[in-house]
């Protein structure tokens, strides 16, 4: 059950990173990966409401929107490419910017999901 | 609902012509939807076999991202180096598959999980480690992709310069 469940939330997951990105891609010229920062943070901030208001939920919506929905909105492969492409192509100072905001972002994002999931009641 | 879809994918702006149709964008996202349960649930078993307590270091996730960096850096390689794919292919697994494998948020979250349970080096150590092996992994995947895939990849350099 929560195998199939994680499974339904990846299905929607996935290809609403996809479309998400195209969107956002399509509306700057810049080389600056916004589709996947927006994702990642997103996917961050739900997550974070879901761990957060976890006593809420059972263990099946958990895998739902956490494991499955959370989990696939978001990635980390493309996330660690884009930086390697980045870095390479000699923009360092871009691929440093990416980083460090998706990686405070993300982990404030997270904080403030699970502060707004932990004081619902 | 037919000349609905005549209009659509012949007078849309922006479509690459009357093949770049709805029906092409579908089968993307349905290759994009099946890759992702394959990849997300691949990440389940991983996290299955390697639990951790709430607040410990979570050893699943950093392996699940960077197993999936090593093999992100392998997949571009062949896709846009060595083969001509099909147009299925980056869609399936790059997008798919290793994006629904791999996860920033629970990254971020069990980074937020060791901060909350006042554990700031231990979830300093965790960060570092995930973006240093995460970009070590890109970095070692291509260079050991390209130089396995060598002759490959200058056979289609030089016909590819000849068309």
């Amino acid at each position: 059950m929560i195998a199939l469940m994680v499974a339904l939330g990846a299905l929607v997951g996935a290809p609403a990173r996809y479309l998400t990105d195209q969107l956002v891609q399509s509306r700057h010229r810049t080389g600056f990966p916004w589709g996947t920062l927006t994702v990642n943070l997103v996917a961050s901030l739900i997550l974070g409401f879901g761990v957060g208001a976890a006593t809420h939920f059972s263990a099946e919506v958990t895998a739902l929107i956490g494991t499955g929905f959370c989990g696939a909105l978001s990635t980390y492969s493309t996330f660690g490419y884009e930086v390697m492409r980045m870095s390479g192509d000699g923009r360092r100072r871009l691929a440093a910017v990416n980083v460090a905001a998706s990686v405070v972002g993300g982990v404030g994002m997270a904080a403030l999901g699970w502060w707004a999931g932990h004081s619902w009641r | 609902m037919a000349s609905e879809d005549v209009v659509g994918s012949d007078f849309r702006p922006g479509d690459v012509g009357p093949a770049g149709s709805r029906r092409s964008e579908g089968a993307v996202l349905a290759a994009i939807a099946l890759g992702g349960v394959i990849g997300a649930e691949s990440r389940y078993g991983v996290a299955l076999l390697m639990p951790h307590q709430p607040g410990a270091f979570a050893w699943s996730t950093l392996v699940v991202n960077v197993t999936g960096c090593l093999l992100i850096g392998a997949l571009m390689v062949v896709l846009l180096e060595a083969v001509t794919p099909h147009r299925l292919a980056r869609p399936f697994l790059g997008v798919g598959v290793l994006g629904g494998y791999t996860t920033f948020s629970t990254f971020a979250m069990d980074t937020q999980d060791l901060l909350r349970a006042d554990r700031p080096g231990a979830a300093l150590a965790f960060v570092g480690l995930s973006l240093a092996f995460g970009a070590l992994a890109v970095w070692a995947a291509t260079r050991v992709t390209r130089l396995l895939l060598r002759r490959r990849i200058a056979r289609r350099a030089a016909t590819a310069g000849h068309a």
